[in-house]
């Protein structure tokens, strides 16, 4: 299942500065793994040292946290968006 | 607030024409209480955008004073303020657009000693600060005393917006129980800012202070809009309140405010 990927502004440079990139699996843990393969070095900015997505790092498909669906194994279907949100703190200063 | 005074009801005559704000809303915005985090990149449009609204009381809490990199975004200060108080020449602007509105200045930094002295005079807090030891404070603080926060962040060229309301929706930390590690997250000083994102997201801010005092639309709670300046794209996912949430869950752990240490790289001073 091929679908659409958002990547926010912090990992671009390893997708080479693309916002949006395609990628392919049936659930969240296959889609990352192929992101891995496609851009090397995304899946240690996605996992921590035990192998757990990073806490300030939310994963959506469509409008859904998939935290809120089944975790990595949230199935994908063709047509799906998938977003990848990190905590951003900017705002007030230099 | 009785009544208007003539020059009042030609000031905000756009507003009272509009039946969802009328006389009654106006006066509601004019005898409302708001505190801005920060006079900064978010805290400028919002503040001057609620100023002209008929805001009645702003406050204004900002320790640094003004540079000129700041004036590329941060559209309270002008060339003669370099030097000065962020806050004081936050106040100064704000008289020029507003004398109604009166200011309270805060020349402090936030911290778990004051937050709650400072947070009990308002009833919306505007959420613009530049860093994440600041965010989980006021997330824990506004969920403590019930006081709803408007949400804005910016990097580069994206920007999120959401309103924490206490009970009826998530939390900032049904978002992201944690802070990130250092250095997992570049601040917009290592990585730079458009400056034009502040305007569109602290703007933004300043519409969802609006709706909920006046009690009208659907105000941003339980869903976070994101925009992408470059894309021209805005899009919202749905937040949820996590009932094993550390402060707004079902069994909270945290019941103190925690003053993270500067972390991420991006502390200031």
């Amino acid at each position: 299942m091929a679908v659409k990927v958002r990547i926010p502004s912090p990992l671009q440079k390893l997708t080479k500065n693309q916002s949006e990139v395609t990628a392919n699996g049936k659930n969240i843990k296959e889609l990352f793994s192929d992101l891995e393969k496609q851009y090397p070095g995304i899946r240690d900015r996605l996992y921590d040292e035990n192998g757990n997505l990073r806490r300030f790092i939310n994963v959506y498909i469509n409008e859904e946290d998939i935290r809120f669906l089944k975790n990595e194994e949230s199935e994908i279907k063709d047509g799906d968006n998938v977003s990848i949100i990190p905590a951003i703190a900017g705002g007030m200063g230099n | 607030m009785s009544s208007f005074t003539e020059e009042q009801i030609y000031r905000y005559s756009r507003h009272i024409i509009l039946p969802e704000v009328g006389g009654k809303g106006q006066k509601k915005l004019l005898s409302s209480r708001v505190l801005l985090l920060g006079a900064g990149g978010l805290g400028s449009p919002a503040a001057m955008y609620l100023a002209a609204a008929g805001i009645g009381n702003l406050g204004i809490i900002d320790f640094d004073v003004v540079d000129m990199s700041n004036l590329q975004r941060q559209i309270l200060h002008g060339v003669e303020d370099i030097g000065k108080p962020k806050a004081e020449s936050a106040r100064d602007t704000i008289k020029s657009l507003n004398p109604d509105v009166k200011v309270e200045l805060y020349k402090e930094r936030l911290s778990s000693e004051n937050i709650n002295r400072i947070f009990e005079n308002y009833e919306i807090i505007v959420d613009g600060c530049d860093n994440f030891p600041t965010r989980y404070l006021v997330n824990d603080a506004c969920i403590m005393m019930g006081k709803t926060n408007v949400h804005g962040s910016i990097f580069r060229f994206d920007g999120q917006v959401t309103v924490f309301k206490p009970k009826e929706g998530p939390c900032y930390r049904c978002l992201y129980p944690e802070p990130p590690p250092p250095g997992m997250v570049p601040s917009c000083q290592e990585a730079g800012v458009l400056g034009v994102l502040p305007g569109i997201i602290g703007t933004l801010q300043a519409v969802e202070v609006i709706k909920l005092i006046l009690g009208i639309g659907k105000p941003l709670i339980g869903k976070l809009l994101l925009y992408n300046a470059l894309d021209a794209d805005f899009r919202q996912v749905k937040l949820r309140r996590d009932v094993n949430c550390p402060v707004c869950g079902d069994n909270p752990t945290i019941k103190e405010l925690i003053d993270y240490e500067e972390f991420c790289g991006i502390a200031r001073h």
